[in-house]
Order: C-alpha cells, then structure tokens, then sequence
C-alpha cells in the first residue's frame, strides 16, 4: 500500500484572496492592482486560467468594453496577460473548502492544506448550469443528456463529440450557440425546444446559430418525455399553454441520441452561505452595497455568482469596482439604506447604499415593455427618471445615478421601477 | 424585385430590428438602426451577407488536443461549409501561438484561419 505522505500546513498572508480566475476574478484581481494593491493571489480549482471563457471560443466577447468582437480565450488572454504583468499570482488546481472567520481561506491543492489570511476577499465562483432535475423531465435515464456547457467543454477542450442527433431543451445563449457549433462539426441539430413564447438568449445568437442553418425553434413547446435503455432512443415534446400545462394531442416523438439542457444557470455561493453571506433569494446571490461589499465586512462578491450577467463586458464593470474597493477595505457603515425593487422590476443591484457617489446600478424587468419609463424613486419623491429604447427580462439594464449625502442620511430607503407608458 | 425586409442586427447584445428596401444590388435603410455599426450591417446582410466563423483545429503533440480558431475576417455565408471543411483537414503542431495563421487563404477566400488560443507542448 502506498505510504500516505503527511503534508504540512502551509499558512499565506495577502491583501486580497480571489475566489475564481474566470472573468470576474481576472477584472477584479487588475483593478485591485491598478488600485495600488500589491499582493493579490487568484485561487481556482481548474489548471488553467480564464474560467469559462476558454471553452467559449465564439465571438462577441468584449464588444462593448473595447469595441471589437474578440473569441472568449482572446478576452481572456487580455486579462491574464495584465496580470502576469502586475505579478498577480495564481493558484490553479487549488479547491478552496471554506472561508472562516476573520477572512481565512482553507484550501487544498497537491502540495497541501492551506490557511490564507486575507484583507479583503472577492467571491467569483461563477456560476452552474440547472440540470434535467431542475425542471424535473420524467422518463428513463440514458446516457446521452448533456448540459450544454458541459457539451461545450467536451466538444471545444477535449475533443470528445458528444452524439449525432441533437435535440436541445431551452434557448438561452448557451445552447443556440451549441446548435451551431454541433451544426459545425456534423451533426444533426433537430431543433431547439422552449417553453416561453419567446427565445430566452440574445436576438443576434438566435439569427447567427439557428436562422442561418434553419435549425427550427419550438416556442411553447417542451420536452415531456426521456426514453432510452441505454443511451438516449427519443424525446417526447409538447405544445403548451400560458399556465404552462401540456395541451393534450400535441405530444410527439422525436428520434435522437443526444439532448442538451441549455434551462439557465445558478450563482454558485455555497462558500458564501457558510461564510455567513446573506443571499439575495431573487438574485441567488450576496446582498451587496455600491462597493461589491457582501454583508460580512471585507468580503466582496463579483461576477456570476453575485448574478447572472448577459454578457461579460458589464461583468467586468462591476468586478473592477469590486477589486478597487476590495482594496480599500470595509466602508464604515454609518448608515445603510436599502434599494428595494419597485413595480416592473424584479430586484436591483447593489441592495444596499452605505456611501454617496456614483453607483453603478444593474435590474431586470419582470416583463417586455414597449415604450419603458426607468424611475428612482426616494420618500416618494423622483430623483431620476430616464426613457428606455426598450425592456426586456433577458437583457440587463443598467445605468448611473448620483446619491447624494443628504439621501444617504435623511432616507431609509429608495426605490427603483419600470412602467409602460 | 425590390423587397423591404427585417434584419435583426447582431453587432451587439441589443439586436435592433432594421427595416431595409433592397432589390439585391442596392440597399436602403428605411428605419430601426440606432449606429453606424448597424446601419452597415444591415446593408452589407442584404447584398452580401457574411458571418465571423470560430471553430478548433486539431494539435499534434499540445497541452490540449485543440486550438480554437476564428477567420480573419467574416467569411461569405455560402462559403462557410466548404471553410470548415478546410479547418476539419487541418492538423497542426504545437506549440501555437494566439494570432498564428494556421491556413492561409483557406477555401479560395483570401481569408486566414487564425489561432485564438497559445498551446504549450
């Protein structure tokens, strides 16, 4: 029997840990360093750098925040090649187990157990896909059901095809982009099933992955039946109705060896939970003020396990500010006011205001709205109002507004909403 | 025959419907573009559309057994297929560096295919 080699603990002093080297940690680790920052360690439990975006190797990554469409490694590499820069270092293959009191980290990698005491830490766990027992599909288990990220890995990391008759459940951006890419390798992509009357991911990925190669899109529809011995022999979908029940008669069958679930993704914060983080239940992630501050002091939280962004360009907005105020450590919290999400809008980022100043707000909206009049609202009285192109639950708004000193002081709270004029 | 048409712009996540007159020589934007981005872009969709094309290409002896790729420029929309046909041939060896042409004037196109990824060996 091999002889267990006893390893020691290895204690680490930084300013600022960084849970996750995916988008969110990389934006967060250069503007903590661009702040004056010096000693910043990146943990992460894969043996590369990068996170997601390495296995994104489609465009339309960074077009907002640099003005060209870059592939998900390309925008990566413009981070990691910051970083090596400024010295960030990083700890790949490194799993962290818990964050304990007085912000130490314990983690674990081949070399040993950790114990890293930190300033400040940021939380950029990312987040993961809901899976075939989110939405609970009855049926046989088969092999064959892949969540569409984890179709990505296998197909863009390690060349491994993952079937030849493909249906897909769900029309986030994920797996339209998946239809095109299994369409690009050979394979026949039958179509894309959706249980809302509309496509769930961005209109420019439903015109370049599917109306470019015909692959039809069942709105309404969703799949009701998985049946296979061993791998996966069809899937039965169905038309439904506004209360979501299936409409008797439209069932059918459809022939295929593969399903990818492309049904939406979660924060991922259990760290955060048993760091003793309050979660916001809407968002699936940290409470947080205008600082990324989570409500243990000196714990921050960016990126997607904060909440699920559209596109990494505002990610990266919100994960710099992080890093920047990670750096100057907890805000005294004289006094907190709350944002509360008002009419039309199903939560609003940050939920706290402890500092006046500018302050980078994020919302969704419950509803499309044609013509969508954005308000804020404070002792029922508007101190902002802005027209809005337009609203629509699977794009993010986002926008600036001043808090002045009084707000902070005379308030308790204020309020942010959305009508339709 | 000259048509109006919708063109739903993917320059940006916003996706701006974009009403165009064309009779396949000439294009009119009518309404619904709120840039210049979008305004070519949906003129250059009605008279020769063309599409950015990412793909991987096999590596002999890397870290990973791929290298992810895109084309230098968008490539003609009815060339796509005979371009990936080209990409699937291809083998190259490690190391890659990120922006190496890895085919030049892939499908007749007089575009690159180039990498998008570093592969150490």
């Amino acid at each position: 029997m091999a002889e267990l080699e006893r390893k020691k603990m290895i204690n680490l002093n930084v300013d600022i840990a960084i849970i996750g080297g995916g988008p969110a940690g990389l934006a967060a680790a250069v503007s903590a360093y661009e702040n004056g920052a010096k000693n910043i360690i990146v943990l992460d439990r894969n043996g590369w750098i990068g996170g997601i975006l390495t296995q994104c190797i489609h465009d339309g990554f960074g077009v907002e925040e640099t003005g060209i469409s870059l592939t998900g490694p390309e925008y990566a590499d413009m981070y990691i090649k910051k970083s090596q820069k400024y010295g960030i270092k990083f700890m790949n293959e490194t799993m962290v187990l818990q964050i304990g009191r007085n912000k130490t980290i314990r983690a674990i990698n081949k070399k040993g157990l950790f114990d890293i005491k930190a300033k400040s830490i940021i939380l950029a766990m990312g987040c993961r896909e809901k899976t075939r027992w989110s939405v609970l599909i009855p049926g046989d288990r088969p092999s064959g059901i892949y969540t569409a990220g984890v179709a990505q890995a296998f197909i863009n990391l390690y060349n491994i095809m993952v079937g030849k008759n493909v249906v897909i459940l769900g029309s986030g951006d994920i797996g339209l982009i998946m239809a095109r890419r299994l369409k690009f390798e050979g394979a026949n992509v039958i179509g894309v099933v959706e249980i809302l009357p509309h496509a769930s991911g961005l209109p420019r990925n439903v015109v370049q992955c599917l109306d470019d190669y015909d692959i039809p899109l069942y709105l309404n529809h969703t799949v009701t039946y998985i049946k296979g011995r061993e791998r996966l022999e069809c899937v039965t979908i169905a038309q439904i109705d506004e209360k979501r029940n299936i409409i008797k008669g439209t069932e059918r069958e459809i022939k295929c060896d593969t399903l990818l679930l492309s049904l939406g993704l979660i924060p991922e914060n259990e760290l955060s939970m048993k760091a003793g983080v309050e979660i916001d239940k809407v968002t699936g992630g940290p409470i947080v003020s205008q600082s990324f501050e989570t409500t243990v002091p000196g714990i921050f939280a960016c990126g997607n396990c904060l909440q699920v962004y559209d596109t990494v360009d505002l990610l990266a907005i919100d994960a710099k500010k992080a890093g920047e105020y990670a750096l100057n450590k907890t805000i005294t919290q004289d006094k907190n006011i709350t944002i509360q999400a008002g009419e039309g809008v199903r939560y609003v980022i940050p939920q706290i205001i402890n500092k006046p100043g500018k302050i980078h707000f994020t919302l969704r909206v419950e509803k499309k709205m044609k013509t969508p009049m954005l308000h804020v609202i404070s002792d029922k009285k508007k101190i902002f109002k802005k027209k809005l192109p337009w609203a629509n639950p699977a794009n993010m708004i986002d926008f600036y507004l001043d808090i002045s000193k009084e707000i902070i002081n005379n308030k308790d709270s204020i309020e942010v909403s959305l009508n339709d004029k | 025959m000259t048509n109006e048409k919708d063109i739903t712009c993917i320059v940006c996540p916003i996706g701006c419907k974009i009403l165009i007159k064309t009779n396949g020589k000439q294009c009119e934007i009518l309404k619904g573009s709120k840039c210049k981005k979008g305004t070519d872009y949906a003129r250059n969709e009605a008279l020769d559309p063309r599409r950015m094309l990412t793909s991987s290409i096999l590596v002999n002896n890397g870290e990973w057994p791929l290298v992810s790729v895109k084309s230098s420029k968008p490539v003609p929309k009815g060339k796509v297929f005979s371009v990936l046909k080209e990409i699937k041939k291809t083998k190259v060896n490690a190391p890659v560096k990120s922006g190496q042409i890895i085919i030049k004037n892939v499908a007749d196109t007089e575009i690159n295919i180039l990498a998008t990824k570093s592969i150490k060996k």
